[in-house]
């Protein structure tokens, strides 16, 4: 029992950055079907950033606020600079640019970082906290709060404000939405701003639990893929929902199998979804398959 | 005037779908383009509200020229359209789809005119926390007109408004076009339903593979033999 629920605390705070990373993923699938195969790199430069700064001297509240703007500045730029020049090509060919992007971010994280694995410490303590039999690290609950309280804040967003409804709508039928004056340009710009925002909040709050280095992005972005695949591409509640149950099926498995396992569940699932489901768990029929 | 276009050309890819348009449309006008499957009435209106691609010729609205203007710059002018096949949001609620409409503008002005809409469409009223998707397609149309109008438009273009409705609602479609004209809505309506369009326009105009081949007024053309011979089936 106490071991069942120690898997699951470690399954729900990876499945919370796996949610974010997922958001990601249906954000900007959303405004443009582009597959942005770049997100798990925003969650690299979020925390390495972060890590770098706080171990520089940077109070780590400002630290994280300097690496979101960094990340988010990176997202606008590649959506800038490699998405809209290409934006009359195939969705395909624009997803292997974002994958040359990936591969361009880690080179330039090599670069400007190092290949060292970087740490952060977590933000209140390491006295784990004892319920029922297991241990729950405080940085635990700041993945899962921070996670929460953005989830809420993204959905306030897509259902409150007049321009979150505008990119709701621009995903629902971009013709319509030109016809009524909503800007498509700027709604692909800010969802490349807010995918980034999120992987760097993702990036942040992981790396006092899992480290980061310049390829740390490579696994995170794919589990948070294979998150947004099971609930459903471009479904805001299917990622997060995705997210929980890759996470925790792959403490599960890492736990009563074998921990050498725990990468390949991820994949597992990608290819069980593509193969028998490929509209995820929530996802609408006929989506364009890629 | 308010529209003036002159030897408009489009083409989807190497296919020429306009071939030198030139038409005009009058501030409190309305005016109707009728034309074949294919004749290049949809083209045309995607040229004004800029999301087709112009290859020749120029668009004046109020003496502006909007010919490469971005679509959001034309609905903010007063260019508003309501698309082939009605296009509401469907996962939406009624009430979003009409603040979408609206989505230029802000202020008091704008609850308003979702009052107005809702007076005008009282079966909006009654489903404005419906998914616009739960619609039929009578009322999806209605919704479309409305949404168009929350933009407070100066001219607003309608793409085969009465396309797949039942007789009966075909006529209702046109009741509100009928009273929108008599409100002093400046109206550029594309029409299959030759007949109904040409009863009610001041002037027309008939598009034939890109090209327009003959126009006058709307109840000089319900006359004309051509016409009669080409599109009122007579
Ligand atoms: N997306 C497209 N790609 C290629 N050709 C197109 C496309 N859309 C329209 N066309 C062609 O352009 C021409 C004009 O089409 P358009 O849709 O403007 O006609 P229309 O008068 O609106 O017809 P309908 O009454 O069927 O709506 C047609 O020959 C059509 O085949
Ligand atoms: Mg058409």
């Amino acid at each position: 029992m106490a071991e069942l629920l120690q898997y699951l605390f470690a399954g729900l705070t990876s499945g919370a950055i796996y949610a974010l990373a997922g958001l990601g993923f249906a954000i900007i699938y959303n405004a443009s079907h582009v597959i942005n195969f770049a997100q798990g790199e925003f969650i690299m430069i979020g925390g390495m950033a972060t890590a770098t700064l706080t171990a520089a001297g940077v109070p780590l509240p400002a630290a994280a606020l300097a690496a979101m703007a960094l990340t988010m500045l990176v997202g606008v730029a590649l959506e800038k600079f490699a998405i809209e020049p290409a934006r009359d090509a195939d969705v395909v060919t624009i997803i292997i640019i974002t994958i040359g992007a990936s591969i361009f971010l880690r080179g330039a994280a090599q670069l400007v970082w190092d290949k060292e694995f970087h740490a952060l410490a977590p933000f209140s303590g390491e006295d784990p906290i004892r319920v029922l039999g297991a241990t729950l690290m405080p940085q635990s609950l700041w993945v899962v709060g921070v996670a929460m309280a953005v989830i809420a804040g993204l959905w306030w967003f897509f259902n409150r404000t007049l321009f979150g409804k505008a990119m709701l709508a621009t995903s629902f039928n971009r013709l319509a939405a030109q016809l009524m004056g909503i800007g498509v340009k700027k709604v692909l710009m800010v969802s490349f701003a807010l995918s980034a925002a999120l992987g760097a909040i993702g990036g942040i709050v992981v790396t006092p639990i899992a480290f980061t280095n310049y390829e740390a992005g490579i696994m995170l972005g794919l589990k948070g893929f294979s998150a947004a695949v099971l609930g459903g591409l471009g479904n805001g509640m299917g990622a997060v929902v995705g997210g929980l149950i890759v996470g925790v099926a792959e403490a599960l498995g890492a736990g009563y199998v074998s921990s050498a396992y725990k990468d390949a569940i991820a994949f597992v699932i990608i290819l069980f979804v593509l193969f028998f489901m490929p509209n995820g768990l929530f996802g609408k029929k006929g989506v364009d398959r890629v | 005037m308010l529209l003036e276009i002159d030897g408009l050309a489009s083409h989807y890819g190497r296919i020429q779908a306009l071939d030198g348009i030139s038409l005009t449309v009058q501030e409190g006008e309305m005016v109707a383009l009728v034309g074949a499957n294919g004749a290049g009435k949809t083209t045309l209106l995607r040229c004004l509200s800029g999301v087709q691609p112009v290859s020749g010729g120029r668009i004046r609205f109020d003496g502006t020229d909007i010919t490469r203007a971005a679509p959001e710059r034309r609905v903010s002018l007063g260019i508003a359209q309501v698309p082939e096949g009605r296009q509401v949001f469907g996962p939406m609620s009624v009430e979003d789809n009409l603040r979408l409409g609206a989505y230029r503008r802000q202020g008091g002005a704008v609850a308003a005119d979702m009052a107005r809409m809702y007076d005008l469409f009282p079966v909006l009223f009654k489903k404005r926390e419906l998914p616009a998707g739960t619609l039929s397609g009578g009322q999806q149309q209605m919704l479309a007109i409305a949404r168009a109008l929350m933009s407070a438009p100066r001219l607003l273009l309608l793409d085969e408004p009465s396309m797949g409705l039942a007789p009966l609602l075909v006529e209702e479609i046109f009741q509100v076009v009928r009273s929108l004209r008599d409100q002093g809505v400046t109206i550029f309506l594309v029409e299959q339903n030759a007949h109904a369009a040409l009863a009610l326009a001041d002037r027309a105009y008939v598009l034939e593979t890109g090209s327009v081949v003959i126009q006058g007024a709307g109840q000089a053309l319900l006359a004309d033999e051509r016409v009669k011979a080409a599109y009122l089936g007579l």
